[in-house]
């Protein structure tokens, strides 16, 4: 009887760990593509170009954007970034980097916000947006997350980015939580990092703006949202919207100590 | 105007390794629009690469070569401050120079 018992149990392991085995070697496959392309990441193009974009004299006022304050003081961009979204006084909103960066561009440059945000992905005022936001993202590269929580505000956009990231809803009935509240799920060979809790150094909201090879665009966090709520067959959010700024907050404080590798590379 | 490279030059022993980023859409010429209609191809056809002004490689690029591309290739010779040059031309008559020091 125990004898018996015991072949079961070990049978139950060897089901388990097969299927285990073949999904590793595929994903260290992965890994290696990943470092294969990590050498001559195009998001240096980006972020070269976002680095002249913020010296460069542009707009109606004809002004760069070095007085930009992005949460530590007008121009202080280093470590700005592992700390967005957050509360700013000036204009009385919790804001991520890209609605941030809208801000500075309208006061600073007089550029209109709605030519980002009625914009397409990738194309004008929008596309220049994003190339900001990969130089200043890489110029926290390997710094930990440490979101502020300190005011009100911030912290009311956490519970309502929490909240946004479990509600069900579109035809699918699907929730961010669907794909992202559990360890160990993938999508086709895409592992995707539980984001309910913290995925560690280099994951998730640490990840991007990411460029991606297999169309070639370089992705901000902005884009990488509107994508998910597309795949979910929900309508898209508008860009820089709060909505978009409380998941943010809710990705952010959840990925606290974790590293930053922005830009990212992805397949 | 086409948007700059991004070169790296990095002597070791009697051997400078180069790698280039460029930024171009690289266009096959294979794909089709959302209305149906073939868009055209547009893509790198010459690139060179010079060390202090002497020519040092040169190839052909049809449209099989990525979004973007990356390339990277070791010349002989070649020490720490030295010039490397790499242009390149589309086959719509852009080209691009760009210049970087050897480290």
């Amino acid at each position: 009887m125990q004898a018996r018992a015991l072949c079961l149990a070990a049978l139950g392991v060897l089901a388990a760990s097969t299927p285990a085995l073949a999904q590793k070697t595929s994903t260290q496959a992965i890994e290696e593509y990943r470092e294969m392309l990590q050498d001559g990441n195009p998001a240096d193009l980006y972020e070269m170009k976002g680095a002249e974009l913020w010296t460069k004299k542009r707009g109606p006022k004809g002004a760069s954007l070095e007085k930009c304050d992005l949460g530590k003081g007008p121009g202080v961009v280093k470590g700005a970034f592992v700390e967005l979204p957050r509360y700013f006084a000036d204009t009385g909103k919790v804001q991520d980097l890209e609605s941030r960066l809208l801000t500075c561009m309208s006061t600073l440059q007089g550029i209109d916000p709605k030519e980002v945000i009625d914009g397409k992905w990738g194309k004008g005022e929008r596309a220049n947006v994003t190339a900001l936001a990969t130089w200043i993202g890489s110029e926290s590269k390997g710094m930990p997350f440490n979101l502020p929580q300190s005011n009100a505000k911030e912290r009311v956009m956490y519970e309502v980015g929490k909240r946004l990231f479990f509600m069900r809803g579109g035809s699918h009935d699907f929730s961010c939580a669907s794909c992202h509240g559990e360890d160990g799920k993938r999508i086709r060979l895409q592992d995707l990092p539980r984001l309910s809790g913290n995925p560690g150094d280099g994951v998730g909201f640490a990840a991007w703006p990411a460029y991606r090879v297999s169309n070639g665009q370089m992705w901000s966090m902005q884009h990488r949202l509107n994508d998910c709520y597309r795949q979910q067959r929900f309508p898209e959010p508008g860009y820089a919207s709060d909505a978009t700024v409380a998941l943010g907050v809710y990705l952010g404080v959840n990925a606290k100590g974790s590293k930053s590798i922005v830009p990212a590379i992805k397949r | 105007m086409a948007d700059p490279m991004r070169i790296r030059a990095q002597a070791s022993g009697d051997k400078t390794t180069v790698r280039v980023l460029m930024a171009h859409e690289m266009e096959s010429g294979q794909r089709k629009d959302s209305s149906g209609k073939l868009i055209p191809a547009w893509h790198i056809t010459d690139v060179t690469a010079s060390l202090n002004g002497k020519q040092v490689f040169s190839c052909e690029w049809g449209p099989a070569v990525s979004k973007n591309p990356f390339l990277q290739f070791v010349i002989k010779g070649g020490k720490a401050g030295d010039k490397v040059s790499v242009s390149w031309k589309d086959n719509k008559g852009d080209s691009r120079t760009d210049e970087a020091t050897v480290s």
